[in-house]
């Protein structure tokens, strides 16, 4: 029954992950830039949202609706500004910009933050919980996953389906070919970083219900948004999904056999899947 | 046909960076004509194509289309204005299958699928293999059915002027032949064609007129059925190459 229970809280901690992960895996996993800053452009989201919170009085739902748009702006000017500028065949250009980017905005969020903890005030939703049979299922965590589940339900279909979505995949496959074909590719890959930054407001809001932020923790959550990627299969969404679950499992059994080994049982599993089955869970095969 | 060419260039320098490969191209193609570049490996003239579609740094001026100087127009704009290409190597978006690669064409064109004279339809009709292979992954196809979805996909651009580098490459004759038989139908539509070859035979035949390109240069231009061999031969290899 311990086993399970670790399972079901795994499975829900997988729902913030995935949060994490889905912005990560249309920028790295389709688009193949690689954003260092993606956890740090998170947890300003996330302080934001503290702060906003501290002074107006919006509620969840009214956080949601402000800190979003303000993701999806910030995710479309890095991709004008920053990214445009260096994305190309070869990663290494991004990968040093968005470093360059992790640090400056590590440091401009102490100064204005400090290094303090923080969290959105308690709400009724952060601490109500119901029991399914023996287990006890926290609302919160509850909701996360659901979100967690539509967004990549829905942004696979935008991917599959759309307009957006064929022109996405085409100019990730071959920029200069897209461009022959009619696809503007820097307004498309605008346009796509804004929806993953966006993504990432939504879970900005969530991590700081559920626990608390501060300004360098921003490291972690981009590690763990890597490593679903990667586990569950570089350019499919369903395979980030599929990378929280199992990474979120893992350090929630890992911590059930010992409280110090969580975090690493997670980044062993990765490993594991790494070195057995490179291109991921669910990869088409070659 | 009218005076005025749908496409020229005029005195076209270009190239990567701080090398320079194209060194003052004049070439122009008439409404309703096909016209043959030929020239050996590196002579310049995928460089060209990629010139004109603005793909590569080029002057204002050195592109003329349908009357407007639109050199450096980026490239997703040329396709607008009615340019599409078949680019050397074909260039598929690998991971998707057939049919969303056209759909990819039929979503950035000038004109919707029902405006324009090319459609899925007619394509399948023209290469009933394609028809049946349109669920599958781009990468399962055969060089030749690839090359074909890669001229489908420039169709659906729904051009004016199509843009074709070395469709021939690679393949066995009989597709080669099942590839050119399309040119005639293509042209039919109005549409003017800019053949990339190095198959001189084949350059002549399917086109007007021809230019032969030599390390950057024009080195010999005129009318396809008019052109001796041995002028082809010492413009394509060099007059000093041709003599030694
Ligand atoms: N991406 C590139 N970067 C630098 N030089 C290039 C590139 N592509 C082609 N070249 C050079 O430009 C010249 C013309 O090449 P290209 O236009 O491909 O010739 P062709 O299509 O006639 O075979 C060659 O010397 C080639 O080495
Ligand atoms: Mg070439």
């Amino acid at each position: 029954m311990q086993w399970l229970d670790a399972i079901v809280q795994g499975v829900l901690l997988g729902g913030m992950y995935a949060q994490y992960a889905l912005g990560m895996a249309l920028m790295f996993g389709v688009m193949r830039i690689v954003n260092i800053a993606h956890g740090d452009v998170m947890i300003l989201l996330s302080l934001i949202a503290v702060s906003l919170a501290g002074v107006l009085p919006l509620g969840n739902v009214g956080l949601v609706l402000v800190i979003v748009p303000i993701a999806v702006g910030l995710g479309w000017l890095l991709q004008k500004f920053i990214l445009n500028r260096v994305v190309g065949a070869d990663p290494l250009p991004s990968l040093i910009a968005t470093f360059g980017l992790s640090i400056a905005l590590q440091n401009l969020m102490l100064e204005i933050w400090s290094a303090d903890t923080r969290s959105l005030p308690n709400s009724d939703i952060a601490s109500a919980s119901f029991q399914i049979g023996p287990i006890y299922l926290g609302l919160l965590p509850v909701i996360v996953l659901l979100c967690a589940f539509c967004l990549t339900g829905g942004l696979d279909a935008v991917l599959r389906y759309t307009r957006f979505g064929r022109g996405l995949r085409a100019a990730a496959a071959d920029t200069e070919a897209a461009a022959m074909t009619g696809v503007d590719p820097k307004r498309i890959y605008a346009t796509a970083t804004a929806i993953a930054v966006g993504i990432l407001g939504l879970a900005a809001i969530f991590a700081a219900l559920r626990a608390t932020v501060s300004p360098s923790d921003g490291s972690a959550q981009l590690i763990y948004a890597f490593e679903a990627v990667i586990i569950g299969g570089m350019g499919s969404v369903w395979g980030a999904f599929i990378g929280s679950m199992v990474l979120g499992v893992a350090q929630a059994v890992g911590l059930r056999i010992d409280p110090g080994l969580g975090i690493l049982f997670g980044h062993l599993v990765f490993l594991l899947v790494l070195a057995t089955r490179p291109e991921g869970i669910m990869a088409r095969k070659k | 046909m009218t005076d005025t060419p749908i496409l020229s260039t005029h005195g076209l320098t270009g190239g990567y960076g701080d090398f320079q490969a194209l060194f003052g191209i004049d070439l122009h193609l008439m409404p309703g004509e096909v016209i043959s570049l030929i020239g050996a490996n590196g002579a310049g003239k995928s460089t060209f194509l990629k010139s004109i579609f603005g793909l590569l740094p080029v002057d204002r001026e050195m592109v003329r289309y349908e009357g407007a100087a639109v050199g450096g127009t980026p490239a997703h704009k040329m396709v607008g204005r009615g340019l599409a290409m078949v680019p050397e190597g074909r260039r598929l978006f690998v991971g998707m299958t057939v049919e969303e690669n056209m759909r990819v064409a039929i979503d950035h064109a000038r004109l919707s699928e029902s405006e324009g004279q090319w459609t899925r339809n007619r394509l399948f009709e023209l290469f009933p293999i394609l028809g049946e292979k349109r669920n599958q992954p781009i990468e399962d196809l055969s060089g030749g059915q690839q090359q074909m979805v890669a001229i489908s996909r420039a169709l659906l651009c729904q051009p004016k002027v199509l843009l074709c580098d070395e469709i021939s490459l690679g393949l066995a004759p009989k597709v080669i032949r099942e590839i050119y038989a399309v040119l005639p139908e293509i042209l039919s539509g109005g549409t003017s064609i800019v053949l990339v070859e190095q198959d001189v035979t084949l350059a002549r035949e399917a086109s007007n007129r021809l230019y032969c390109m030599l390390e950057g240069r024009i080195t010999l231009t005129g009318n396809s059925n008019e052109i001796s061999r041995d002028d082809i031969a010492a413009a394509y290899f060099g007059a000093s190459n041709a003599m030694a």
